[in-house]
């Protein structure tokens, strides 16, 4: 067969001058099940590159929960505090306002207040009218 | 980019990392948490990684960084082990027996390779990179590499056969 040829690509592999296409023959030749007696030394090599391409990698990767969660808690987080700012702004706001309405309701009350003393000032003189009129009703 | 297409652009090559990573660390939980680290790396950046037009490429040279210097990193306990690993043969029937098998015998030769031996050694003869593809993952210069190949290939050939006519003897 063409035995000089491999054992000259053999040679030129060791010395790693060998084309891509005639490892490629090399591979292929010392894949099959018989090889020149001289040669089968090896053979074991060549079957361990082949072996060796099949090694799966077979863990699973968690690639999404792990960043998902952590976006997904920033967004809640996020959105607590905005809501807990607004009503607790909201909040404030209706006490402020409530204070404000408080303080109005007060000051009306004291006006009111103070024009029915003045009132009754006012009723205290009729007071005197009405005495007077008894006296004259009582002379009579 | 969608989880499913991150998955699509990696699961071709994958496994590729995952023996080289095994290549330069010898021990299969050290690759596969190296695999892990370098998915999980790609995975942050995949938006950059659209414009990457080689993402394979990208992500074997990632790969191969993480592993020098996980080794440099490492206690000098991950190296000790390999030795002792290919050291103590004859004292553990188990390894007597495991010799015999000449393939099996071929990854322990490789585990004692010097690590720019070994890259280029996975990535030529069992990644079937073409020369062009292992200059621009590693780095170097063409000569560089045919020289590293030669001395790589002939060191395995020499314990190969060492080994072969002990067996014999």
């Amino acid at each position: 067969m063409e035995l000089d040829k491999i054992e000259n690509i053999l040679e030129k592999y060791f010395e790693a001058t060998a084309t891509v296409a005639e490892e490629e023959t090399l591979r292929a030749y010392f894949s099959q099940e018989s090889v020149a007696p001289h040669l089968e030394q090896y053979k074991p090599l060549f079957q361990y590159f082949s072996i060796a391409k099949e090694e799966k990698f077979t863990k699973q990767v968690p690639l999404k929960p792990r960043k998902n969660t952590y976006k997904w808690l920033s967004i809640a987080a996020v959105a607590v505090l905005v809501f807990g700012l607004y009503f607790g702004y909201q909040d404030y706001q209706e006490q402020k306002e409530a204070e404000y309405a408080y303080s109005e309701t007060k000051k009306a009350l004291n006006l009111l207040a103070q024009n029915f003393s003045r009132g009754t000032e006012k009723v205290a003189y009729l007071n005197e009218f009405e005495k007077t009129k008894q006296k004259i009703y009582n002379n009579n | 980019m969608k989880q499913s297409e991150f998955l699509n652009v990696v699961m071709p090559f994958k496994d590729k990392l995952y023996r080289l990573a095994k290549r330069l660390l010898v021990s299969t939980e050290e690759a596969e948490d190296a695999t892990q680290e370098i998915l999980l790396k790609l995975w942050t950046k995949k938006q950059v990684m659209e414009s990457y037009n080689n993402v394979e490429a990208f992500a074997m040279t990632m790969t191969k960084n993480f592993c020098l210097d996980r080794l440099k990193s490492k206690q000098a306990g991950n190296l000790k082990l390999v030795h002792s690993n290919y050291g103590d043969e004859n004292t553990s029937l188990q390894k007597q027996v495991e010799a015999r098998d000449s393939v099996s015998l071929v990854e322990r030769i490789m585990e004692e390779l010097p690590e720019q031996q070994k890259l280029v050694l996975q990535l030529r003869d069992i990644e079937q990179y073409n020369f062009d593809e292992i200059e621009n993952l590693l780095g170097m210069k063409p000569t560089a590499i045919r020289v590293t190949l030669s001395r790589a290939r002939k060191t395995v050939r020499e314990k190969l056969m060492q080994q072969h006519n002990y067996g014999i003897g």
